[in-house]
This record gives structure tokens, C-alpha cells and sequence, in this order.
């Protein structure tokens, strides 16, 4: 398995969408690749969340429940799905919204303050591509200039004004040192 | 190759029935298939197609009895308690020898039930999808690329019959986005000089009717439409099989459970026991024949449903004693994992040959 992801978060920090970038990058590399999102009635408020994953071989299951990496953007996020990461996994957490931190000693967390780095790079909103910038960097799922040309396809033509500032959320969040 | 689009299940079929020259879709939204109805609201009108959201599921599969009847290539969509609405017009168009597509993404049941991925419709889709002695084609997708495959394949099927045909997704297939690529033609739908269009003087009138009050004309058409099932049989069942070449131990799964049950294969045979995946594609026709065969083959079976077991009741009887058959589910709309299936695969390996 290439990249074994959970994303989770509030409905409108652009998990779904964070989610639909990764698996377009792998799409453009040609693996196989799946993305699930949670359709449930937690779409309505507390938690969305979506799975991705790409692989070279055939995705039998596309629902993720122990995720090899996890990206969380919210604490609920946090305290639903950190001790569902696979033991060797990753955990990216988004610590300008998450106070907390695991007491895991078998993962690997990240801590990335992904909002705040978003906010004054004047990059509201985008904390979800800086989270998906720290992934790349971590995981080696996909190289940079895949994901920015997957960024170019998957921001809608209504919003292409958007895509100079979503490959600078990529690349802020690719760049940044605990 | 084909130009790749990542796409949502859902997305994927509404765009393949209008590749496929569907220009008439009738529907009532469903959670979890609203998709479906979203994107045809869309892009129906941009094709000079009729997109109509009708007062209830009850509503819309008449609606596309009407169309039908009048020789167009209609559909509606939906989720299993509107599909159990839609059961009285099923009927009627099986029993007008209408061409349809009928699409259920299923959900957990039964009642409202829930609104995660379930296969607790087989029954219904397969035994009784409406009142009397009738069939629909019934096709089982595992993927987005077979769910537009598929839908392209019902549309013909149907028409090639006269009969309807249902393609059976669940929420799982219809949420979730994977690559997908479409045919650069679909053939166009062929003439149909049985429709409604209007005699012009002519001609005589066509007749599509399903009320038959004198018993012995209505069994008359009854045995006649049993002898195009018969036809129906031998030439359209599909299926798939996975490493099945030196398998002792068969799962049988369609849809989604069958992907996560080659997980379970492949992780079973790295523990070295020979097992494979039967993957029927057409529940009905049911591979019975196929199956038969496979039954006098190996040690044993597993059917694997999202369900409390239905498929294993046709496993069962295709395989008429060859060798057990055993069944293992999940069901209100949880979705078993590979390592699940695997430890069932374990146990039937180490099961003691029944007496």
C-alpha cells in the first residue's frame, strides 16, 4: 500500500477536498486508487471524514477504519480516530485546533499548527492543503509537481483564481520543520 | 487509452445511461443515490433530454412505463425503501415486455433501515421484484468502471428482451471515486417497431397492456415470457473468477463484498490454503451451471453477503449437495474487513468434512 489515508474534520475544512487532490495525484501517476467519503448523518455537523487509498495493486476495501496514515483537523476528529491508527502508522494533527497530543508511543505524530500556517501566509482556510503538504513530505505518496497539476484539475473552473493560493498552501505545509 | 475520470459511482452510471442515449430519467431522491438524480438535473437538459423529478418513487417508475411504452430508453434510480414503492410498476412494465433500467443503490433495511451499504435486497431484486410470475435482469457492479459498464449493458439486455433490468449497487459503490473511463460510442438504442409512436394511419395499433382477464390467454403469455427467461439463461450470465484454477475452498460474493473478499483470498493463500473468489455479475440469470460444476470441484464454499443470507440460497441450490456450503454476513450496513472473511476462510479450511 502506497498511502493508507483517513482524513477527518468539521463538514467545511475541505476534507473531502483534501482527500479528492491526493487521489487525483495518484490517478495522474496511474496506481490504483479509491476515495470514500463518510455519508452519514455526521455530514450534518461533528465530524466528516473521507478514506483514500492508493496502491499498486487493485483496492479491495475502500473503506479505511484503521488507517495506516490519519490527518485529523478537528479535536473530536482526534479523539474518535488516534487510537484506531495502526501501530507503525502516522497521525498528522492540526495543533492550532487540536490542543491535545497522544500518549501513543507505537505511531508516529505530527504536530503541524496547519491552520494558523494557512492564516498568515494569508491563505485562509487552506489549513486542509498545508495538512495534505506535510503528508507528502512525510509519506512520499505522491512528488510535488503531481500534486500541484492535481490541484489544477480538481479546483473547479468557477474557483481556478484559487489554484495559485492552494499550490502555496501545498508547498508551505511540504516546507514547514516542526 | 481511454481518457480517465475520477468519479463517484453514482456520478460515474448517471453519465454512462447518458452515453448510453438514455434520455429519460424519472426520480424521487434517496440518500444514499441522490447523486444520480443530482447529476441528471444537470446535465439532462444540456441534451435535449427530459430530467423529472416526480411526486414519489411510485410516480416515477410509471412514469418510466410511459416512456418506455413510447420506445424511448428510460430509467429510474433509488435506494431500497423506494425501490420496494417502485415494486407495483416493476411489475407492469415486466409484464407490458417493457425495457427499463431500474437502479438500486442499496441501504441497510428493512423498513427505513438505514442509510450505510447493504445486500439485503437480493431477494427482492431476484425472487419477487414485483407481484407475479416474473424476472428482471439483475446486475451485481463491484466497481465504478462496472457500474458504468454495466449500465450500458442493462440498457441493451433490457431492450435485446423486452424485459427490465436492474442493476443492484450499494452505498459503498455508489459513494466512493475511483478511475473510471467511458466507451468513445455507444452503439444507438435499436428500432423498437413494437412502441407507442402513433399508427399516422399506417398501421395497426400497437397494444401494451398487462390486464389479461380470461386465465388461459394470461397463462398463455405467462409460459410464453418463461420461455424468453429460458433464452435469458443460457445466454447472459456473467461471472468472474479469481484464482480459482487450484482452489479447494470457493468464496462466493457479487458487489462490493466481493473486492474485500480478494483481499481475503490473497491473504489466505500467502497462508498457503487454496481458496478462491466465484464472483457472479448477473444474479439473475444466476451462473447456476458454473457453480454446479465449481461444487464438484472443491472441498467446500463460503457464501459472503452484507446481509443475514440470501444469495446462499441460489449457491445452494446450484450446488444441489456437491459439497457444503457455508454462509457468513454482516448487515445493517457494516461493511465486513479482508481480515474478517480471512479468519472465515481459516475456519472452513479447518472444518472436518461433514458426515
Amino acid at each position: 500500500m502506497i498511502l493508507n489515508l483517513l482524513i477527518a474534520g468539521f463538514g467545511g475544512q475541505g476534507v473531502l477536498f483534501m482527500g479528492k487532490v491526493a487521489a487525483s495525484a495518484a490517478m495522474l501517476m496511474e496506481k490504483e486508487v479509491s476515495w470514500l467519503p463518510s455519508y452519514g448523518p455526521e455530514m450534518r455537523g461533528g465530524t466528516a471524514n473521507c478514506s483514500v487509498s492508493i496502491d499498486d495493486n487493485p483496492i479491495s476495501c475502500p473503506l479505511i477504519t484503521e488507517p495506516e496514515t490519519l490527518a485529523v483537523l478537528n479535536g473530536p476528529s482526534f479523539d474518535k480516530f488516534i487510537d484506531a491508527v495502526r501501530p507503525g502508522g502516522k497521525a498528522f494533527i492540526d495543533s492550532s485546533l487540536i490542543q491535545k497530543k497522544t500518549a501513543r508511543s507505537d505511531i508516529s505524530a505530527y504536530y503541524i499548527p496547519a491552520a494558523t500556517l494557512a492564516e498568515e501566509a494569508q491563505l485562509q482556510g487552506l489549513g486542509n492543503i498545508v495538512m495534505l503538504g506535510a503528508i507528502a513530505k512525510e509519506t512520499h505518496f505522491a512528488p510535488m509537481e503531481v500534486l500541484e497539476e492535481a490541484i489544477r484539475q480538481v479546483v473547479p473552473a468557477s474557483k481556478a483564481h484559487l489554484v495559485d493560493a492552494n499550490i502555496q498552501a501545498l508547498k508551505l505545509g511540504y516546507g514547514y520543520q516542526e | 487509452m481511454a481518457k480517465k475520470y475520477l468519479m463517484k459511482g453514482n456520478e460515474a452510471m448517471a453519465e454512462a445511461a447518458l452515453r448510453a442515449h438514455c434520455r429519460h430519467f424519472f426520480g424521487y431522491p434517496i440518500t444514499p443515490q441522490t447523486e444520480v438524480a443530482a447529476y441528471m438535473a444537470k446535465r439532462m437538459p444540456k441534451l435535449g433530454g427530459t430530467y423529472l423529478q416526480a411526486e414519489s418513487e411510485v410516480a416515477a417508475i410509471n412514469m418510466v412505463l410511459g416512456a418506455s411504452a413510447a420506445g424511448m430508453r428510460a430509467m429510474t434510480s433509488s435506494s431500497s425503501p423506494g425501490i420496494s414503492l417502485k415494486t407495483e410498476g416493476i411489475s407492469y412494465i415486466a409484464a407490458s415486455d417493457l425495457p427499463a433500467l431500474i437502479v438500486n443503490v442499496m441501504r441497510g433495511g428493512p423498513g427505513l433501515g438505514g442509510i450505510q451499504p447493504s445486500q439485503s435486497d437480493y431477494w427482492q431484486a431476484t425472487k419477487a421484484p414485483g407481484h407475479g410470475d416474473a424476472q428482471v435482469l439483475v446486475y451485481a457492479p463491484s466497481s465504478v468502471q462496472e457500474m458504468v459498464d454495466l449500465t450500458i449493458r442493462a440498457f441493451e439486455t433490457a431492450e435485446r428482451w423486452r424485459m427490465p433490468a436492474m442493476l443492484l449497487a450499494d452505498g459503498m459503490l455508489g459513494q466512493m471515486m475511483e478511475p473510471v473511463s467511458f466507451p468513445d460510442e455507444v452503439p444507438l438504442p435499436p428500432e423498437k417497431p413494437w412502441a407507442l409512436t402513433g399508427t399516422k394511419g399506417a398501421r395497426k395499433p400497437n397494444i401494451v397492456n398487462s390486464l389479461y382477464l380470461t386465465p388461459s390467454q394470461l397463462e398463455q403469455i405467462v409460459k410464453e415470457r418463461f420461455q424468453r427467461y429460458e433464452k435469458v439463461k443460457a445466454q447472459e450470465v456473467l461471472c468472474e473468477r479469481y484464482k480459482l484454477d487450484d482452489a479447494q475452498f470457493v468464496l462466493v460474493a457479487y458487489g462490493a463484498t466481493a473486492r474485500i473478499c480478494k483481499a481475503a483470498v490473497d491473504m489466505a493463500r500467502e497462508k498457503g490454503i487454496p481458496v478462491g473468489l466465484f464472483r457472479p455479475i448477473t444474479l439473475w440469470p444466476f451462473p447456476e451451471k458454473e457453480l454446479a460444476a465449481l461444487g464438484g470441484q472443491v472441498k467446500s464454499m463460503l457464501a459472503v453477503e452484507m446481509s443475514m443470507g440470501q444469495m446462499v440460497d441460489d449457491v445452494r441450490l446450484a450446488v444441489n449437495g456437491r459439497c457444503p456450503v457455508y454462509f457468513y454476513g454482516r448487515t445493517g450496513g457494516i461493511i465486513p474487513t479482508p481480515a474478517e472473511i480471512e479468519g472465515q476462510i481459516v475456519k472452513m479450511a479447518n472444518r472436518k468434512e461433514e458426515a
